[in-house]
């Protein structure tokens, strides 16, 4: 009986386990640092789901857009973030709207 | 001399007038040429006129290259109260604020109030980062605004022009004007006359000057082609803290200093930005600007005049 118990209580255990590991797969995070006028790095692969954080170090502000307009942060003062999920694969192209000389790209693949 | 806004101000009186206690350079471009010395050598003419140009204080900005860009921009504004003579009116070419917040716009005005004149305004892209996307200063400035916020004046024969051109940028691009606003400039400039003088004012530069930072205007050469028939143009920019000159045909462009903090020359550096220089050499690198025109003159004079020397 004690023994049946505690290969349940294993199994539930790897379960939970398994279900943790997912969790941490999905919530999946990268970051582009804002350097110098630069997106780095300019060319992000993520996998389908993962959370992008924009982080500007420059001293001036910066504007985070998508080229086809369904993403756009605030305007990012020194140190502020800007965090986009990104759930379904492809490519999306970004820039600053302040500084539209600054381009970027994420890909999500699986 | 007396500089007396209220006698009227001839073309002697105004070149002296402008070197404000020895703070300025007084030069004219012509042909390409800076030209220098004429003070002394002007004829009389007949009654122009005076304005004063500041560009970029980024209230707000407290960054190491200028801890306290709301204190220069008081110094600017204490140097156009002690000319010597009343200009007419103010230009402001953009970036007022750091951030589009509200307490940005106020101290701005405020600061910029002391100097008891009409001030005009055009946007920088640092003005237009509010929640709305430009609603903030529309609302404060927009008034007599098209569109996102350009328009026209006249005053004493010359044209003034007020364009926009830091919304709807697109990846990759510089400065935009946009189809609306080209087919509003073709309608304000048709019927005038080819002798009217022009001064247009913008944010971002209207001749391209480093695109690798994004300096100039995608669709500068449509809004010049409208201004090509014109034998005087003046064309007044900001947002790249410095100042530059170029002279294409009848169109002389100008880039003004910041109040705030110097940028970058293109090619000095890996990117634009503030740039920091040691606290005694920060003044030197911001300034007021003054514009005089005298009615015959081909091209207006210009004077650049730094916070300190």
């Amino acid at each position: 009986m004690n023994r049946t118990y505690s290969r349940r209580a294993s199994l539930s255990l790897a379960a939970t386990l398994v279900f943790i590991r997912v969790q941490l797969a999905r919530a999946e995070e990268a970051e582009v640092g804002i350097d110098n006028f630069s997106f780095t790095p300019a060319e992000l692969t993520v996998k389908p789901g993962a959370t992008v954080i924009f982080e500007n170090h420059d001293d001036v502000p910066h504007l985070v857009v998508t080229v086809d307009g369904k993403h756009r942060s605030k305007a990012l003062d020194t140190d502020d973030r800007f965090s986009v999920a990104f759930d379904e694969p492809g490519e999306y192209a970004y820039f600053c709207a302040l500084h539209p000389h600054m381009k970027g790209k994420i890909i999500v693949a699986p | 001399m007396t500089c007396r806004e209220d006698e009227g101000v001839d073309r002697r009186q105004a070149l002296e007038c402008m070197i404000w206690a020895g703070a300025g350079v007084l030069w004219t471009l012509s042909g390409g040429v800076p030209k220098s010395g004429l003070i002394g050598s002007a004829t009389a003419a007949e009654a122009g006129f005076s304005f004063v140009q500041i560009s970029d204080s980024h209230v707000g900005f407290d960054k190491p290259a200028n801890p306290d860009a709301l204190g220069t921009l008081r110094e600017a504004v204490d140097k156009i109260v002690a000319a010597p003579v009343k200009p007419a009116f103010m230009i402001h070419t953009g970036d007022i604020t750091h951030l589009s917040r509200p307490a940005q716009f106020d101290d701005a005005a405020q600061a910029i109030g002391e100097a008891k004149l009409d001030v005009h305004y055009v946007p920088g892209e640092h003005d237009v980062i509010d929640e709305g996307q430009g609603k903030a200063y529309l609302e404060r400035y927009g008034q007599n605004a098209k569109g996102a916020g350009w328009y026209s004046f006249d005053q004493a024969g010359v044209h003034f022009i007020g364009l926009l051109n830091v919304v709807d940028l697109r990846a990759g691009g510089m400065g935009n004007l946009g189809d609306a606003q080209l087919s509003w400039l073709a309608g304000d400039l048709a019927g005038r006359s080819d002798s009217t003088p022009i001064v247009v004012f913008a944010h971002i530069p209207l001749w391209t000057i480093a695109p690798e930072w994004g300096w100039g205007t995608e669709d500068s050469a449509k809004a010049l082609a409208l201004l090509a028939r014109f034998g005087s143009v003046t064309v007044l920019n900001g947002h790249i803290h410095q100042l530059m000159q170029k002279v294409e045909g009848q169109v002389t462009f100008h880039t003004a200093r910041s109040t705030a903090f110097p940028q970058p020359a293109p090619g000095t550096a890996p990117a634009p930005g503030p740039k920091l220089v040691p606290a005694g050499e920060l003044r030197k690198l911001l300034g007021v600007r003054t514009v005089v025109y005298q009615p015959g003159a081909a091209e207006l004079a210009v004077t650049d005049i730094a916070l300190a020397q």
